[in-house]
């Protein structure tokens, strides 16, 4: 750190550079998307147990709507109507989840104005502790940065931790996204209620907000806007990925190591998402729920790339049509090109964690043959975790997860995808060590 | 309700990738050695050429030939024997029988490397299994040095590099007699050093102007390869820095009990095949560690073991053996070595 200090740049040790790709997206105004004639409200589009449908078929909902409450029992979040229209089916669908999941699908009322419905206006500076936390959840967000992470719960600090800073998450440093940029230039109020909301809700003394140095126009932008009393301030950190991941952000910014296996805030800290402080700032305040989000859309084979605000549930196919998709064969990812999801569908719709729809044509994405590993340590010098991906490929391929996951630390491995960038020999790193833990977990649940 | 036709493809992230392939890496090592075998061919004339063509072509075709009988795709495309081959005749004496040397290609790729599976799952340097193999079958041959700049070279061979399988090699010595020039014998810096006390001008050493392997004699030739490779990342430069530093922190301890008796690290580090080996032998990324702390302690024992043999072993060469030692200790080396993983409790 010291070293790294010297250069006048915050940094974590390794990580790649990839290409940006952002110019494409980051300077054009968020625009809205109009209504696509369907939408699909998938039930769990959050970690932690599936929310409940409470509407019937053939039943009329307002746009902003409860449609599906939070489950009883653990982590969970409600659902609201994306759209006024008609509940057509509550039905398995395609999801970028893998299989198909039970889905609530409403028909678009054509002739609606579409104005969303709140409820009375709740003043956040006249709420304690807990009436937040319990606002933040009936708002129905989550983490917007991808992983669905239910808001409240972050909030939920044990008794005997205190909370010394909200790190807000401003880097977005997956290649070709810009959400976060342009919700940092477009909504920078919005995000300061949001962040205001969460410091009172973790009784937090100071906030910072981490950008990566590509986007030093946010932190002229953001700077006039800072609370005067120095609670809230702004750092540009190196640009690198995965710099937005919350365990490299905040050894950049802090120097501080978020425990193996652990949460933030066992080092007094929570981390949130620009674009969720954003919605928050607007959502709790109003009593709404979370009903649209902005995505960008773009890659290959485009006329009209950018970044829209979708209603959440909107079809993939509504979404490349709008924005002029004109190629034949690709890869429809949802989220960026590192971490992101495949789309196997178009009728695929747009979730509370989905921050991107990329589509990389095939001729960009083409593979080479696997090799052997030649043991060339590129991973390990890639790798944000200092984890030995070498090894780790190597005990996959002989099937040893159990080892993996005793010595070599797999399940540290948050896989960002570094170690499949750097390899020489084109192993598909990641992907075996997904199955690596998949089969782990089913050999724990064997075993009792 | 989808106007677009689209066939897609899934696949999982991440999507995008930058790295050179396995080949394209094999390819600049071959490019990095080109300049050290056209020095050795200015120097040593056609017969370092011819051996080179030697070990080479039988690395490639033994490759070839193992793949055919395990009834695998071949594997010759992706340069790695042709790099076996070449390493191979560097460490070799320009004069050496060209038989032999076919010999000690066919044992690399066949003893060290197909048989543990091929690449990627060899355990030694398969070039260095090779040197070892005709190092204990020809023990005279590959003792005998010849020296460079003879002014017949371009048309003519070294009398033992024609040699007939199985017969004995023509003795150099008399040609050696009549193409030395002043001062120049086919004796190397080492032997000099180890039987004769003579040692070697260091910028002479730097620049490979003496008797010696066909490739290991221009230190600075040896460096600007590895440092194309390095800039490259194709070669770990942490492994032969590792290995200057072991090699120099070793022959420091020993010239500073008694400067009379040992050589100096310059000395140490300028002859032999030091260099070569550090750059292009031990940094083979197969056999050595892959995690920081194993790359410093395997370039140290390099070193160590490179200064102890030269000093009270029988041979002069030495660098050979003390990557084999070290390869065979990388698997536990790697075993205590892995790296603190972030936020390990």
């Amino acid at each position: 750190m010291g070293l790294l200090k010297l250069f006048g740049k915050k940094t974590f040790p390794h990580g790649i550079h990839p290409p940006e790709y952002k110019e494409e997206t980051s300077r054009k105004k968020t625009i809205r998307l109009p209504f696509s004639s369907e939408i699909v409200l998938p039930l769990s589009q959050h970690i932690g147990a599936s929310a409940i449908p409470v509407v019937r078929k053939g039943q009329y909902v307002e746009r902003g709507e409860l449609v599906a409450e939070a489950a009883e029992n653990g982590l969970s979040v409600p659902i609201h109507a994306s759209v006024s229209g008609t509940v057509k089916d509550i039905d398995l669908m395609p999801s970028a989840k893998g299989p198909k999941t039970l889905s609530i699908i409403i028909e678009t009322a054509p002739s609606s104005p579409q104005i969303p419905i709140h409820g009375a206006a709740q003043d956040y500076t006249r709420m304690d502790r807990k009436q937040i936390i319990a606002a933040v959840k009936e708002t129905g967000l989550v983490g917007l940065g991808g992983a669905g992470f239910p808001s409240y719960a972050k909030m939920m600090i044990p008794k005997d931790r205190d909370i010394h800073t909200v790190v807000i998450n401003g880097c977005e440093c997956e290649p070709f996204l810009t959400t976060d940029h342009r919700i940092m230039l477009e909504k920078i109020n919005d995000m300061i209620t949001g962040i205001r909301i969460v410091m009172k809700a973790v009784s937090a003394p100071k906030a910072i907000i981490g950008i990566e140095n590509n986007k030093l126009d946010v932190l002229d932008a953001i700077k006039p806007h800072l609370p005067t009393d120095g609670r809230i301030s702004i750092e540009a950190v190196e640009t690198k990925y995965p710099q937005g991941a919350e365990k490299m952000l905040v050894k950049s910014l802090l120097g501080l190591e978020i425990p193996s296996r652990g949460l933030p805030s066992e080092i007094g800290l929570v981390v949130f998402n620009v674009a969720t402080m954003a919605e928050l700032g607007v959502l709790l305040p109003n009593r709404q729920g979370l009903i649209e989000r902005i995505i960008t859309v773009t890659g290959d084979d485009l006329k009209k790339p950018g970044n829209y605000i979708v209603p959440i549930g909107t079809p993939l196919s509504h979404i490349l049509d709008y924005a002029g998709f004109t190629g034949e064969e690709a890869e429809l990812i949802l989220g960026g090109p590192m971490m992101g999801l495949p789309a196997a569908s178009l009728d695929t719709p747009v979730t509370k964690g989905t921050g991107a729809v990329l589509v990389l044509d095939k001729r960009a994405t083409k593979r080479d043959d696997i090799q052997p590993c030649i043991k060339c340590s590129l991973c390990l010098q890639a790798c944000p975790i200092n984890l030995n991906p070498s090894e780790l490929g190597q005990l996959a391929a002989k099937r040893r997860y159990d080892i993996m996951e005793e010595k070599y630390h797999l399940n540290d491995c948050f896989e960002c995808g570094c170690c499949s960038y750097v390899c020489p020999s084109n192993i598909p790193l990641v992907q075996y060590f997904r199955i690596a833990k998949v089969m782990n977990r089913e050999r724990h649940i064997q075993n009792g | 309700m989808a106007k677009i036709n689209l066939k897609i493809d899934i696949r999982t992230s991440p999507y995008i990738r930058n790295a050179p392939t396995v080949p394209q890496i094999m390819r600049n090592v071959v490019y990095a050695l080109l300049p050290i075998a056209a020095f050795s061919v200015y120097r040593f004339g056609i017969s370092a050429l011819a051996l080179m063509l030697a070990t080479t072509l039988s690395s490639v075709l033994t490759e070839h030939l193992f793949c055919r009988l395990a009834d695998k795709k071949t594997t010759i495309g992706d340069a790695s024997a042709v790099i076996t081959g070449l390493l191979l005749a560097m460490t070799l004496p320009p004069g050496f029988p060209l038989w032999m040397g076919a010999v000690g290609g066919f044992v690399a790729i066949a003893m060290g490397k197909t048989l543990f599976g091929g690449l990627g799952f060899n355990v030694f340097n398969p070039a260095l299994v090779g040197r070892a193999f005709v190092q204990a079958a020809f023990p005279v041959s590959i003792t005998t040095w010849t020296p460079a700049m003879a002014g017949d070279r371009f048309i003519e061979f070294i009398p033992s590099t024609l040699a007939l399988p199985f017969m004995k090699p023509a003795e150099t010595a008399e040609w050696t007699n009549t193409v030395a020039i002043d001062g120049f014998t086919g004796a190397t810096p080492l032997a000099l050093m180890k039987f004769q006390a003579l040692m070697t001008d260091s910028y002479d050493l730097f620049l490979g102007l003496t008797a010696g392997s066909a490739g290991e004699t221009s230190a600075l030739l040896i460096l600007l390869g590895g440092a194309y490779l390095a800039m490259r990342r194709m070669l770990d430069w942490r492994i032969p820095a590792a290995v200057i530093l072991g090699t120099a922190i070793s022959a420091d301890l020993f010239y500073l009990i008694d400067p009379s008796q040992y050589p100096t690290p310059t000395f140490m580090l300028l002859s032999g095949g030091l260099m070569f080996g550090a750059v292009f032998m031990a940094s083979d990324m197969v056999a050595s560690p892959v995690t920081p702390l194993g790359i410093l302690i395997f370039g140290l024992l390099v070193g160590f073991l490179t200064v102890v043999i030269r000093l009270f072993g029988a041979l002069t060469e030495s660098v050979m053996y003390a990557i084999l030692f070290a390869n065979a200790a990388t698997p536990i080396i790697e075993l205590y070595t892995q790296p603190r993983i972030y936020g390990a409790r």
